[in-house]
């Protein structure tokens, strides 16, 4: 080792052991499928199994950079799987969608313009995340108790909007939210870097980002320092909401189908996963956006390997579930120290025998 | 009790050498270093702990008594040096091990679970089972003899955060107690008690000197050194300064020793009669402000240019009144006029728009941001003022924090350390640039010298007096009646959470507070009534 003071720099570097996760996991993929890194162009858009990944996770990035404000403020959200459902069941509801012929041309027809339809379904997610900013900041409610109610009542409302059916879509521009390219590469991603990028730059080029950790670190503190804790918790639970009704359309526009049901069911379990993959603490305080992104990444990319490693699907969810658990252990730092000074420990007894 | 006590004691077993291995001491720790990361916390430090005496471990914040504590218990493994308990080389790796050796540590902030009964504060880990499982009549019965011991008598089957601080560090000694200890390490255990809880703390230390127990006790306060030590070991800066018999230490060379250089006495008292203008108007003047249960309504004014003491005993209101004048709890009677303007504080913001700063009593809990950097917890409060746009660039952050760090003389390498890995006068100062980088027109302090050294109380005390000769107003509270009374030039007394009296000028004295709390209209007996539930202090 000529720099280990570099080495140690690097490693020591809060997405060091994300970076490698995902690497990993990258080349167990190309190992099951030689092809992994191929991409190709079709009808001038991106084709491959990374571009998938990469479309894929859009929706998993959007409720995980959310997830991970309201982590850093020392709250939890567990109510984002159902509100991804309420987004979906307003947009698909409000739009609907027929294929009528005009004049001897097709013409697609909505029962409310899309436009209209899409705000609907990102403003009652606001809603969502305002009511949960309300029980929290409000009434001082326990976050995981306060978004648990949301979790529960929003999968109802969304049965409620979509009478209990799967409500399917015919209309064509709205597949372009979940499905469509531009400049090449899926639309869902440009999302995602939007939401990313203007996080980047509230939590780096204003005081968000201070706010954030003094009140996720010690909120009693930070409002003697004088901040307003309060209308900061609200609005974070307002914006994690948010995202997870842009996610909800990305979903429901990429299945063409609200599913009261089942659409964004666990998702809640999955962004928290992210989040601390990507080196955030549960307990609040300093946050990585982009480990999130990271965390997103990885369990879109493990979630592909699972299936092209063709494990059965009835035991999936074990297999996703073992691989987490070596990844968690992998992360963790003290775990590592654990295993290292054993090692330690049995080259010193071993040198002395 | 180990054998090693059995040998015979030399007539002066402080002539011993301090280098080589001491039979009569039940611990000896010889030559410990410790380095941290830019830090020779100790360096080849030596200390010596005989059978049943109390020893005072002194020194300035940073001068390596709690590492040379967490060595012994522990927390810390040292680099160099070797720890003998009895005669034999131990080497605790966890402060349970420690335990286990029969050393037992109470530190100064209350370690135990709030939320759980005295009696599980007492015994957790280590319950009185009965077919397999918890005696709780055995537990309950044994934490009331534990805490009769110490003179305490309350229901132990209630949550610990029921009762007064004071209260919780007693329960912190029981459950060193419970242990068997051989050693008990007390690390500032009267930070937070008033003078008849630290009598009383001094009568259970006494009984169980008698036991043969030896007692490692570190503290701030000087009288209370002399008034419990039999040896008092001196460090500076990670080194040995020397080990003394109590009684050949005068508390002048004592204090000279502590700084490494002569500090004048008379700085700890009030030498001058500062002079009161009550023709200034006034920045604050609270009029019947109150609320039910915390304190009684009562009249404030705090003039630019003068302090304010708030005098009175533990539990008398002080802090109650602060937080009520800073917005941090709701008033629900009277009003507050900002120079002449009537107010409503309904959050610490409220209050700052006005041009007022707050350094709370708790500066753990309430006060630093331990994970943010020195630079960040300075500039909290400026950017807060500011708001979420108006974002201080980076740069100009590290101006602030830079010129508060050499103004204030804030030990540290540089600004980007995270706050909590500071001294405690360190944090207090930065706490104080917190403020002053407001440009406040008045300053309250609540407690602003607990829990530091020396050297730090006076740079504080001082830096008090400067800003008020620049026309700050200032609200001083302090649980040492010398401090208040040096830097007042006005003293408002609270009692039972009610003022009954002011005094200024001339009057300010030792004798006048006591006078006026003794007293007061009503039945002086409350000063012990911390051992009900509630009573927060």
């Amino acid at each position: 080792m000529t720099h280990p003071a570099r080495i140690r720099a690097l490693t020591g570097h809060r997405l060091f052991w994300p970076c490698v996760t995902l690497i990993l996991l990258c080349l167990l993929n190309t190992w099951f499928n030689p092809h992994f890194f191929h991409l190709d162009i079709r009808n001038g858009h991106l084709y491959g199994s990374v571009i998938d990944i990469l479309n894929r996770a859009a929706p998993l990035m959007l409720v995980s950079l959310g997830m991970t404000l309201v982590i850093a403020i020392g709250g939890i959200d567990i109510s984002v799987g159902a509100v991804v459902a309420i987004s979906g069941a307003i947009a698909a509801s409000l739009i609907g969608g027929t294929l009528v012929i005009q004049n001897g041309a097709p013409v697609y027809v909505t029962k409310v313009p899309m436009l209209l339809a899409l705000l609907a379904a990102v403003g009652a997610a606001l809603l969502c995340g305002l009511w949960n900013g309300l029980l929290v900041a409000g009434a001082g409610m326990q976050p995981i108790i306060a978004t648990l109610i949301l979790m529960v009542a929003g999968r109802g409302v969304a049965q409620l909007i979509t009478g209990g059916q799967i409500i399917t879509v015919y209309y064509e521009p709205f597949f372009f939210v979940g499905n469509g390219y531009l400049f090449g590469l899926p639309f869902g991603l440009y999302v995602a870097a939007a939401v990313l990028g203007l996080l980047l730059l509230l939590m780096h080029r204003t005081a968000l980002g201070l706010f954030i950790e003094a009140v996720g670190i010690n909120a009693v503190a930070a409002r003697l320092a004088g901040l307003n804790t309060k209308a900061l918790v609200f609005g974070i639970y307002a914006f994690c909401g948010a995202m997870a009704g842009i996610a909800g359309l990305i979903i429901c526009s990429n299945v063409k189908s609200a599913d009261g049901n089942n659409a964004g069911l666990l998702l809640e379990l999955d962004a928290i996963l992210a989040v601390t993959l990507g080196g955030t603490s549960l307990a609040g305080g300093k946050c990585s956006l982009w480990g999130s992104v990271l965390g997103a990444l990885i369990i879109q990319t493990l979630t592909y390997a699972i299936y092209s490693m063709g494990v059965p699907p009835e035991i999936n969810l074990v297999v996703k579930a073992v691989v987490v658990f070596a990844v968690c252990l992998a992360q963790s730092a003290a775990f590592r120290t654990m295993l290292f000074q054993r090692r330690l420990f049995q080259r010193r007894t071993g040198a002395q025998s | 009790m180990p054998d090693s006590i059995s040998h015979a004691i030399p007539p002066d077993p402080a002539e011993a050498s301090l280098g080589r291995p001491d039979p009569t001491a039940l611990l000896h720790m010889r030559g410990i270093s410790k380095t941290f990361p830019g830090v020779q916390a100790l360096a080849e430090v030596d200390f010596r702990l005989l059978p049943g005496e109390v020893h005072a471990l002194m020194g300035q914040n940073g001068a390596g008594k709690s590492t040379l504590i967490k060595v012994l218990t522990g927390v810390e493994r040292p680099d160099a040096g070797e720890i003998l308990l009895g005669g034999q080389p131990i080497a605790p790796g966890s402060p349970l091990e420690a335990q286990k050796l029969g050393i037992s540590t109470v530190y100064q902030e209350v370690n135990l679970c709030p939320n759980l009964t005295v009696a599980e504060n007492i015994h957790i880990g280590r319950f009185p089972m009965r077919l397999g499982s918890i005696d709780w009549r055995a537990t309950n019965r044994a934490a009331e003899a534990l805490l009769a011991d110490l003179n305490i008598h309350i229901d132990v089957t209630l949550p610990l955060s029921l009762y007064p601080v004071a209260i919780q560090q007693m329960v912190a000694i029981a459950r060193a107690l419970s242990t068997d200890a051989r050693i008990l390490i007390l690390d500032e255990p009267t930070s937070s008690l008033d003078d008849d809880e630290v009598a009383r703390l001094f009568a259970a230390i006494r009984t169980l000197k008698a036991r043969g127990m030896a007692v490692l006790f570190v503290t701030h306060f000087l009288e209370q050194t002399y008034a419990i030590s039999d040896r008092i070991t001196v460090l500076r800066n990670g080194r040995l300064e020397g080990e003394y018999a109590a009684r050949d230490l005068p508390q002048l060379q004592l204090i000279n020793k502590m700084v490494g250089r002569n500090i004048d006495a008379s700085r700890f008292e009030r030498t001058e009669v500062l002079p009161v203008d009550d023709s200034v108007p006034a920045f604050l003047s609270a009029r019947g402000m109150g609320r039910r249960g915390v304190v009684q309504p009562l009249d404030l004014d705090v003039r630019p240019g003068q302090v304010l003491g708030l005098g009175g005993l533990l539990g008398s209101g002080r802090t109650e009144t602060a937080r009520l004048l800073f917005g941090v709890d709701r008033s629900d009677a009277g009003s507050i006029n900002v120079q002449g303007q009537a107010h409503q504080f309904s959050s610490p913001r409220d209050a700052i728009r006005q041009g007022i700063g707050f350094c709370p009593e708790d500066r753990k809990t309430e006060g630093i941001i331990a994970e943010l950097s020195i630079r960040e917890n300075i500039i909290l409060a400026l950017q807060a003022k500011r708001g979420l746009f108006r974002y201080l660039p980076k740069k100009r952050q590290r101006e602030i924090a830079d010129q508060y760090i050499e103004k204030l003389g804030i030990k540290t390498p540089d600004a980007e350390k995270p706050i909590g890995q500071l001294s405690g006068g360190n944090q207090q100062k930065a706490m104080l640039a917190r403020w002053l980088a407001t440009d406040p027109a008045m300053l309250i302090l609540d407690e602003p010298t607990r829990g530091i050294d020396i050297a730090a109380k006076l740079d504080i005390m001082d830096l008090v007096t400067a800003q008020c000769r620049k026309g700050m107003a200032i609200l001083f509270i302090s649980s040492e009646l010398p401090e208040v009374l040096r830097v007042s030039h006005r003293l408002a007394i609270l009692r039972d959470r009610k003022k009954v009296g002011e005094l200024a000028g001339a009057d300010v004295t030792e004798d006048n507070v006591y006078h006026a709390i003794a007293s007061a209209d009503m039945p002086a007996a409350s000063v012990v009534a911390n051992t009900t539930p509630g009573g927060a202090a």
